[in-house]
């Protein structure tokens, strides 16, 4: 195990940067790019995962458990976000009988 | 040993595409749960193994089985749901590839970071990552709870279904437990 990790600390730290954004982009591309409500959600899960990854680089770099720990803490937005989320989802398919976010535009004007 | 953290991340990154282009949602989820455990390889090759854990535990296994629920509850596995116009899908895209070149811009010139610190085999264990949760971070992580209970009772509430009287439904007015008694 050691050994592995000891060959990977040689990636260079811009690579983890490199593949953070581009996961992070493809999840903004996407929750822009799709009606459906739950893959919006899941396309925020994806975004809260790429910033996790680089925080879990940087953590790894600066040798200090304190990134890690904020991974953890994001870790428990996310589940309470994506209860409350879900929840939300249920009630609009129960009240509109869609999950297509172009329903919810009454907020719009 | 080095082109692990490669392969790890193409896998990324096609599931993270095919996550966005799947047309059924069951795809999408089946596509975002190969994602996730592709990026838990990715914290174990940098030591992290308690988050590595941690997130094959609670998106895994906890997140993900929450989505195909709902999936499954609702019944949304329909692959013909009304796609956005084609002027929103290209600038969907656009918006995505102008934000990536954005980030990239950005750091064209190096992230001017410090030099990696000297390897310490321990930073990532339960023990390292627990001993600072519980000292450094134990205020953010009591509020955690408070956060979380919260998120329960909104879900609750949002979740029951609305047994208050209707006023525009006409006639008798329905309470919960109408149909139990008579």
């Amino acid at each position: 195990m050691n050994d592995i990790v000891t060959v990977i600390r040689s990636v260079p730290l811009e690579h983890y940067v490199f593949l953070s954004f581009t996961l992070f982009s493809i999840g903004l591309a996407g929750a822009l790019f799709r009606r459906n409500t739950i893959i919006i959600l899941m396309c925020l899960e994806l975004m809260f995962n790429s910033v996790n990854l680089l925080l879990a680089a940087f953590s790894a770099h600066h040798g200090d458990p304190g990134g890690q720990v904020f991974v953890f803490f994001i870790m428990l937005v996310a589940a309470a976000e994506v209860t409350v989320g879900l929840a939300i989802l249920v009630m609009m398919k129960r009240n509109v009988d869609s999950i297509d976010i172009n329903q919810l535009n009454r907020l719009k004007w | 040993m080095q082109v692990l953290f490669y392969i790890f991340a193409a896998i990324s990154i096609l599931s993270a595409l095919f996550v966005v282009a799947a047309k059924s949602p069951i795809n999408s989820v089946i596509a975002l749960i190969v994602c996730f455990l592709s990026i838990a390889g990715h914290y174990i090759l940098l030591n992290a193994q308690f988050l590595a854990v941690v997130h094959i535990i609670v998106y895994t296994g906890a997140i993900m089985v929450l989505f195909l629920f709902v999936i499954m509850l609702l019944n949304l596995n329909k692959s013909t749901e009304p796609q956005k116009s084609l002027a929103t899908r290209v600038a969907a895209v656009i918006a995505g590839g102008v934000f990536l070149l954005t980030l990239l811009g950005a750091i064209k010139d190096g992230i001017g970071i410090a030099p990696p610190a000297a390897y310490d085999g321990s930073v990532g264990l339960v023990k390292s990552v627990g001993v600072s949760l519980f000292t450094d971070y134990l205020l953010p992580f009591e509020v955690s709870s408070v956060l979380f209970l919260s998120a329960m009772i909104g879900a609750v509430m949002l979740g029951k279904k609305d047994t208050s009287p209707q006023p525009l439904s006409g006639g008798k007015v329905l309470t919960k437990g109408a149909g139990t008694n008579a």
